[in-house]
């Protein structure tokens, strides 16, 4: 195995019950990569997470993260890796800095006073240090969360939609702060539901009824899905909408605003179903545009998945 | 393989026996912070033993008066009248009828019509004054030992002053200790008697069982139900660390009962303590720890809070009932008596009792030091194997 890849897990298999929740995972991470993680609702990206970091224990399949075994050495892996809950995991009743105190200790950290004041500097949360963490508005809190999955300084970040409900500024921030890691060598994974995030990632694994549909490096995904897309804009739209839901080549119509974006994979067809909206609707502009991730997740979500890989 | 980073050095332990003081300390002063916080239970802890004490001492300390008593006289001489006259002056029996014969005396002690039989058999007076010491019988409903235990108390009282005026001239041999008459008391229902002295030593296990099991017996459920299992489980702590830091802390607690209790035993009830302080020390540190791994099991068990309540409920019933503090051990069926023996406060009971009333030291509780120690010992082990250390 090679020492420069940090997650390599193959066959991972989980069920509840009966139901398969995931299903078959590969997953190979190298160091230092930011790896989004994506995937509609319910789809297995939490569940793959915490097999990964040893908090469910695979049903079949094998692995090594960080070089220690998935199966049989995950207080090692635990130890080097900084996993970040989707849910709030840290203690409501203990303040902010007895969260961070209480983590540092876990984990058996030296200067672990002048840690935890770096952590609470960094944070801006110095001030409130003696706040109780359960008081903390929701993206506080996520914030916080984020400080004590990092004050142990892991190689590996795990980190579950760390930026649900933070605000624009603090998500700018934290995906600084993520390039910085990684260019110091830390590996991270990352699930999101944000576009935006996404396309911050070197590559992304997106996942669909805990099947692994795509694997590939951020920049290749437009094309590999290779779907076209056209601007609509003016007006009426809400009718131009309706006759393009109902056009054969139209695979995605998805509202921007005062704007409208027609997608589909056979672009002569889309082409076709378009021009024919601006016939009827005469006012509307049409304008012919690059995909966007955004166009091509809602098109993988909407369950148009059956044709590739 | 890359060989750069070391391994585990040293012994190789199972994992889940790993062992850092630093991880058990964070887990430690994690306890203590949310139990200071936690202001409501951390006074019930305080609060119970306290309540408990005044309820059962209110109890203790009634001076049951005016309690139906029937006397069965097989015997009319002046002495015998003597006694019945300061039976019926007396505020502590009423006695409700003087039965002819043994038949109608029992019916009326089963029915409850009267909690007592004085019984004065035939020729009583003959063979007093013949230095035969013949026997005045008093059968109690004990199954309430403290209105019993008053009572016996005063019949004595009673039967030596009426007697005394009695034995004096001729008499006057009768005058002299011991008394020229046996009462011989028979407890009905409640043969071992609780008494008083009895009931405040064994509060002291049934305080410690309630709240030690309860407040552990959610450690872990709480943490998984308010979703903080998952960052304490995404750390490299282990089992064996998790239990000793959870339950550590409310060792504390049982130590400010044991005190109060202690305190109270001595000041309010007046009961000596007879035996070795120290062997009550290491019997109660062993009680202790006992109930905390009880409560640490149902815990691991448990899903839910209200689960590992119902789970603890389970756990008082028989270590009120088959312990031998409701009922006599001994006079238990063999497997009520089986249940008992797996129980810790049974034996606490035990060695409590010898300690504080019969003057036992450590030789003298052996015998039940060493199933405690087994108990807590099968316990630990059960929860440490129990633990999930995922979240499956
Ligand atoms: N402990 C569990 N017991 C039973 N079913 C579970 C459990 N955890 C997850 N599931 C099911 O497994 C499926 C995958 O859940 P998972 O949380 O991994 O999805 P996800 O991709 O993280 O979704 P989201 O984007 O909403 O966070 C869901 O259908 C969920 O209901
Ligand atoms: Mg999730």
């Amino acid at each position: 195995m090679s020492d420069d890849i940090v997650i390599d897990v193959r066959g991972l298999t989980k069920s509840f019950g009966d139901r398969k929740v995931v299903d078959d995972f590969d997953l190979k991470v190298p160091r230092g990569a930011i790896y989004g993680f994506l995937g509609p609702n319910g789809s297995g990206k939490t569940t793959t997470i915490r097999m990964v970091c040893g908090l469910l224990k695979p049903e079949s399949g094998a692995g090594e993260v960080l070089g220690f075994d998935v199966l049989t050495e995950s207080p090692r892996i635990k130890e080097r890796v900084g996993y970040m809950t989707q849910k709030f995991s840290l203690y409501e009743d203990l303040s902010i800095r007895e969260n961070l105190e209480f983590i540092a200790r876990l984990y058996g950290l030296d200067r672990r006073a002048e840690r935890v004041d770096q952590a609470l500097v960094d944070l801006g949360l110095a001030e409130r240090q003696g706040q109780l963490a359960g008081k903390l508005s929701g993206g506080w809190k996520q914030r916080l969360a984020l400080a004590a999955c990092m004050i142990h300084e892991p190689e590996l970040l795990l980190l579950d939609e760390p930026t649900a409900g933070v605000d624009p500024k603090a998500r700018r921030d934290f995906w600084d702060q993520i390039r910085r890691y990684s260019a110091q060598g830390v590996t991270t994974l990352v699930s999101t539901h944000y576009m935006d995030e996404a396309v911050q990632c070197d590559s992304i694994a997106y996942i669909a009824y805990g099947k692994k549909l795509i694997d590939s490096p951020t920049a290749d995904i437009p094309s590999r899905i290779g779907l076209s897309c056209w601007r609509i804009a003016g007006r009426p739209l809400m009718q131009a909408q309706e006759l393009l839901e109902q056009s054969k080549g139209v695979d995605l119509v998805a509202r921007f605003g005062a704007e409208m974006h027609a997608c589909g994979k056979d672009a002569a067809a889309l082409e076709r179903a378009v021009r024919a909206v601006k016939q009827a609707q005469p006012h509307v502009d049409i304008e012919r545009i690059e995909a966007g991730f955004e166009e091509i997740f809602i098109y993988l979500m909407s369950g148009s998945i059956d044709n590739f890989q | 393989m890359s060989e750069s980073r070391p391994r585990t050095a040293g012994l190789k332990l199972p994992s889940f026996l790993e062992l850092s003081w630093s991880r058990v300390f964070a887990v430690f002063l994690k306890e203590l912070v949310q139990m200071r916080r936690d202001r409501p239970t951390f006074a019930i802890m305080i609060m119970m033993p306290i309540m408990q004490l005044l309820l059962f001492g209110y109890a203790i300390n009634t001076d049951p008066r005016h309690l139906p008593a029937v006397v069965e006289l097989r015997e009319d001489g002046p002495m015998t009248r003597a006694f019945l006259a300061s039976l019926h002056a007396s505020t502590y029996i009423d006695i409700v009828a003087i039965a002819r014969g043994p038949d109608e005396a029992e019916a009326m002690l089963r029915s409850g019509e009267a909690t007592f039989l004085i019984s004065i058999p035939q020729g009583f007076e003959r063979r007093l004054v013949r230095g035969e010491r013949p026997q005045l019988l008093i059968a109690a409903d004990a199954s309430d030992p403290v209105a019993a235990g008053g009572v016996i108390g005063a019949v004595e009282r009673i039967a030596q002053s009426a007697f005394a005026p009695e034995f004096q001239g001729a008499l006057s041999y009768l005058a002299r200790p011991p008394p020229p008459y046996e009462i011989v008391v028979h407890r009905r229902y409640n043969p071992a008697g609780v008494s008083a002295f009895n009931i405040v030593p064994a509060l002291l296990g049934v305080i410690l069982t309630m709240t030690m099991v309860m407040i552990t017996s959610i450690a872990l459920t709480r943490e998984s139900e308010r979703g903080t299992m998952e960052t304490l489980l995404a750390t490299p702590i282990s089992p064996l660390e998790v239990m000793i830091g959870k339950t550590t802390p409310y060792i504390g607690v049982g130590a400010i009962q044991v005190a109060i209790v202690l305190v109270a035993a001595a000041l309010l009830f007046r009961i000596p303590f007879a035996g070795s302080f120290l062997a009550f020390l290491v019997a109660v540190t062993l009680f202790i720890f006992a109930n905390l791994m009880l409560g640490y099991l149902i815990s691991t068990a448990a899903r839910t809070q209200l689960q590992a309540m119902q789970m603890t409920f389970f756990i008082f019933l028989p270590s009120i009932l088959l312990s031998g503090f409701m009922f006599p051990f001994r006079a238990m069926p063999d497997w009520a008596q089986a249940i008992g023996t797996a129980l810790p406060i049974t034996h606490f009971l035990r060695i409590v009792r010898e300690i504080m009333l019969k003057g036992a030291g450590f030789a003298d509780i052996v015998g039940d030091l060493l199933p405690l120690t087994v108990i807590l010992l099968t316990l630990a082990t059960l929860a440490l194997l129990r633990f999930r250390r995922t979240l499956d």
